[in-house]
C-alpha cells in the first residue's frame, strides 16, 4: 500500500499542492490529467527521484520520504522506455538483477518468453521498434520482482495498432502477478478501460478519486467533466464481423460499429462514442443511421447552451443536445427516447 | 540543327565570396605550417636528423608530452566531476562558476603565469607553505600546474556537454533498478559520455603541450619543447630553432592522428 500525505513539491514550472492519496495493494491505479498537470512529477516523487518540499510518502506503512530510489523496490517504466543504449537487451534486463545481487535465471527466461522478447536478447535497444522497446523495458522492471510498477504514459509513444496489444500486455502483467500498478496518462479512454481506480490531477491538485464509473458518470465539477468528456465506453462481446462492420452485444443490446480493428467472434471489446454524436429523438428518423436504441431518460443536466442527457438503453449513454431541442422534446427523467448514432461514429478498442 | 540547352551555373555571390575567404584562411594556416616543415625537410634534412639525435632536444619534447599528459589526468580527475555537477544541478551562482572556469582561456598566458606564481611560487600562497614537500618553481610540478590552469576549461566544458547529453531519466531508471547513484554514474552515464570525455581530454592535452607563456613564467627550467625553441631562437636564431619546431609539430601531429584513428570507430550508440 502506498500512502501519500499532504505532499507538496515545486519543480521548474510544475507544482504539486498538498496531495493526499492512498493506493491499495493489487490495484491498477491510473493517474489521469492533462499535459503539464504534474503527473510525472508525482510519479518521480513516489519513486524517489525528487524529494518533496513537504509531506510524507509511506510504503506499506513505512515512511520512505527520505529513502533513496534504489531502496524503494519500485519499478519504473518511462514514456521513452529509457533503455540503456550501450547495453544489449540481455544486459539491460540483467542490470537490475546485478544491482540487487539477485540470481534468477528462471525468472529471466520466464519473463523474456512471456513478453516475447527472447529473440531480441543480443540486439541493441536502438534497433528495436517502439513496442519491442516497451516490452524490454517492462521485462527489465519486472525481473527484479518489484512490489509496485510505475508506468509513465506507457502507451503514448506507440502507434494505435501496437497500443492495443501493449494494453493487453500491461493488464496481463498486472493480473498475473497481482502487481500494484500506477499508470499515468492523459488519455481518458485508456484510463477508463484499464483502471480499477482513477485519480484526476489538474494544476498540481488532486481533484477527484474514484472508480472509472464515478469519474466519468459523476465528474466532481465542470472542469473535470470538460476534461474527461462524457465519452461513452461500452464493454461488449463481438458476435459478428464482416465487411468492416462489427456487431457488438452489450448488456443484451446490439450495436453495430464500423472499424478497422481485426476482431473475432467472441472477443471482448470496448466501444467508445462521443456524446455529441448521439442524436436523440422521439421517433426513429433517419434510416441511414445503423443504431437506434430505445431508452428512458434518467438524467438531464444543463451545461449552458448544451444539455447533457443520460439515457438508459440497458446501459447508460450520455448525449449532448442543444438546450432548445431538449425543451422542444420535453426531455425530463422518465421520458422515452431513441438514441441514434452512426456505425462510423463508434471507436472500437480492445 | 542541334539545340543545346545551356545551364547557367548559378552561384550566389555570398557563397562565392565566402568560399574565397575560406580558401584564403586555409592557405594562411597551411602555407605557414607547410613552408616551415617542407623548408626544413627539403633544404636541411640533415639538420633535422641531427636535432632528433640531440638528447636535450628530445628530452624537452618528451617533457612537454609527459607534463601535458599529467595535466590531462589531473584535469580529468577534477574537470569530469565538476562537469557532472554543472550538467545536472542548478544552484545559485552557477553561471558565475561557469564563467570563472572559462577565464583561463581568455587571459593572456603571461598573466596566467604571474597569477600562478603568486600562488605556487616559493613565497606564494600555497607554494610557500608547501616548499619543504613539493617545489613548483623551476620544476615539473610547476609545469604541470601551469598547463593544467590553461587547459582544464576544455575538459570541464566538454565533460559538462557530455553529461548533459545523457538523459537523467536513464540514471533514474538505473536507480529504480537498485543502483545507487555512483553505480548509475559509472555503469550508465560515464560510458554514454565517454566520447565527449575523450574529445575533451585530447583537446586538453593539445592545449597543455602548446602552452608556453604560463609555463615559462613559473618554470623556465627544466625546458619544455616551446621553451627550448624560444631559448634557441634568442641565442642562435631561426636556423637553430626551426628543426626543433618541426620535430615537435611532427611528433604531436602523429600522436593526434593516431588518437583520431583509434577513436573514430568508437561510437557506443551504433554498435550492431
Amino acid at each position: 500500500m502506498i500512502e501519500i500525505k499532504a505532499l507538496s513539491r515545486k519543480w521548474k514550472s510544475f507544482a504539486l499542492d498538498s496531495l493526499d492519496l492512498t493506493i491499495l495493494d493489487g490495484e491498477y491505479f491510473v493517474i489521469l490529467g492533462p499535459t503539464g498537470s504534474g503527473k510525472t512529477l508525482l510519479l518521480e516523487l513516489l519513486a524517489g527521484f525528487h524529494r518533496p518540499d513537504s509531506g510524507q510518502i509511506l510504503i506499506n506503512g513505512k515512511d520512505v520520504t527520505d529513502l533513496s530510489p534504489e531502496k524503494r523496490n519500485l519499478a519504473f517504466v518511462y514514456q521513452d522506455y529509457s533503455l540503456f543504449p550501450h547495453m544489449t537487451v540481455k544486459k539491460n534486463i540483467e542490470f537490475g538483477l546485478k544491482m540487487k545481487k539477485l540470481k534468477a535465471p528462471g525468472k529471466f527466461r520466464e519473463i523474456s518468453e512471456y513478453l516475447n522478447i527472447s529473440h531480441l536478447l543480443e540486439r541493441y535497444p536502438l534497433n528495436l521498434s517502439g513496442g519491442e522497446q516497451q516490452r524490454v523495458s517492462l521485462a527489465r522492471a519486472l525481473v527484479t520482482d518489484p512490489e509496485f510498477l510505475m508506468l509513465d504514459e506507457p502507451l503514448s509513444a506507440l502507434d494505435p495498432r501496437t497500443q492495443d496489444s501493449a494494453r493487453e500486455v500491461l493488464l496481463n502483467v498486472h493480473r498475473k502477478g497481482k502487481l500494484t500498478v500506477l499508470h499515468i496518462t492523459h488519455d481518458q479512454t485508456e484510463a477508463r478501460i484499464m483502471a480499477d481506480r482513477i485519480a484526476v490531477v489538474m494544476d498540481g491538485k488532486l481533484v477527484q478519486v474514484g472508480t472509472p464509473e464515478e469519474i466519468f458518470e459523476k465528474p466532481a465539477n465542470d472542469r473535470i467533466a470538460d476534461f474527461v468528456g462524457f465519452e461513452n465506453v461500452l464493454k461488449g462481446r463481438v458476435f459478428s464481423s464482416e465487411n468492416g462492420l462489427i456487431g457488438i452485444e452489450a448488456e443484451g443490446t446490439v450495436i453495430e460499429a464500423a472499424g478497422e480493428l481485426e476482431v473475432k467472434v467472441g472477443d471482448i471489446v470496448h466501444a467508445g462514442m462521443r456524446p455529441e454524436n448521439i442524436v436523440l429523438s422521439k421517433t426513429v428518423t433517419q434510416s441511414s443511421i445503423r443504431n437506434s436504441l430505445k431508452g428512458t431518460v434518467i438524467g438531464v443536466q444543463s451545461l449552458g447552451a448544451l444539455v447533457r442527457v443520460r439515457v438508459d438503453c440497458g446501459f447508460v449513454l450520455n448525449a449532448l443536445v442543444t438546450r432548445q431541442s431538449a425543451e422542444e422534446m420535453e426531455l425530463v427523467p422518465g421520458v422515452s427516447v431513441y438514441a441514434q448514432f452512426k456505425a462510423s461514429s463508434i471507436h472500437v478498442l480492445r | 540543327m542541334k539545340a543545346t540547352i545551356r545551364r547557367k551555373i548559378n552561384i550566389e555571390p555570398l557563397t562565392f565570396v565566402f568560399s574565397l575567404l575560406l580558401l584564403l584562411l586555409f592557405f594562411f594556416i597551411f602555407v605557414t605550417l607547410a613552408n616551415m616543415i617542407f623548408g626544413q625537410v627539403l633544404n636541411d634534412f640533415s639538420g633535422l636528423v641531427n636535432t632528433a639525435k640531440n638528447s636535450s632536444v628530445m628530452s624537452s619534447i618528451f617533457l612537454s608530452l609527459y607534463a601535458g599528459f599529467l595535466a590531462t589526468l589531473i584535469a580529468l580527475f577534477l574537470g569530469a566531476p565538476a562537469g557532472y555537477i554543472l550538467a545536472r544541478f542548478d544552484f545559485p551562482g552557477k553561471s558565475l562558476v561557469e564563467s570563472i572556469i572559462d577565464v583561463p582561456v581568455v587571459v593572456p598566458h603571461t598573466v596566467a603565469g604571474i597569477a600562478l606564481l603568486t600562488v605556487f611560487g616559493s613565497r606564494g600562497l600555497l607554494g610557500g607553505p608547501l616548499e619543504p614537500y613539493i617545489q613548483f618553481r623551476d620544476a615539473l610540478p610547476g609545469i604541470v600546474v601551469a598547463m593544467l590552469f590553461v587547459s582544464v576549461p576544455y575538459l570541464a566544458n566538454s565533460a559538462r556537454e557530455g553529461f548533459k547529453s545523457v538523459n537523467p531519466r536513464l540514471e533514474n531508471a538505473a536507480r529504480s533498478l537498485g543502483a545507487p547513484l555512483w553505480k548509475a554514474f559509472f555503469f550508465v552515464t560515464l560510458p554514454l559520455s565517454a566520447r565527449h570525455l575523450m574529445v575533451g581530454a585530447v583537446m586538453t592535452w593539445a592545449r597543455a603541450i602548446s602552452e608556453f607563456g604560463a609555463v615559462v613564467m613559473i618554470a623556465y627550467y627544466p625546458m619544455i619543447g616551446p621553451t627550448l625553441i624560444y631559448d634557441r631562437f634568442l641565442s642562435y636564431g631561426l636556423s637553430a630553432s626551426r628543426p626543433i619546431a618541426v620535430l615537435m609539430i611532427l611528433i604531436s601531429l602523429t600522436i593526434f592522428i593516431v588518437i583520431r584513428i583509434l577513436s573514430a570507430g568508437w561510437s557506443i550508440y551504433d554498435r550492431d
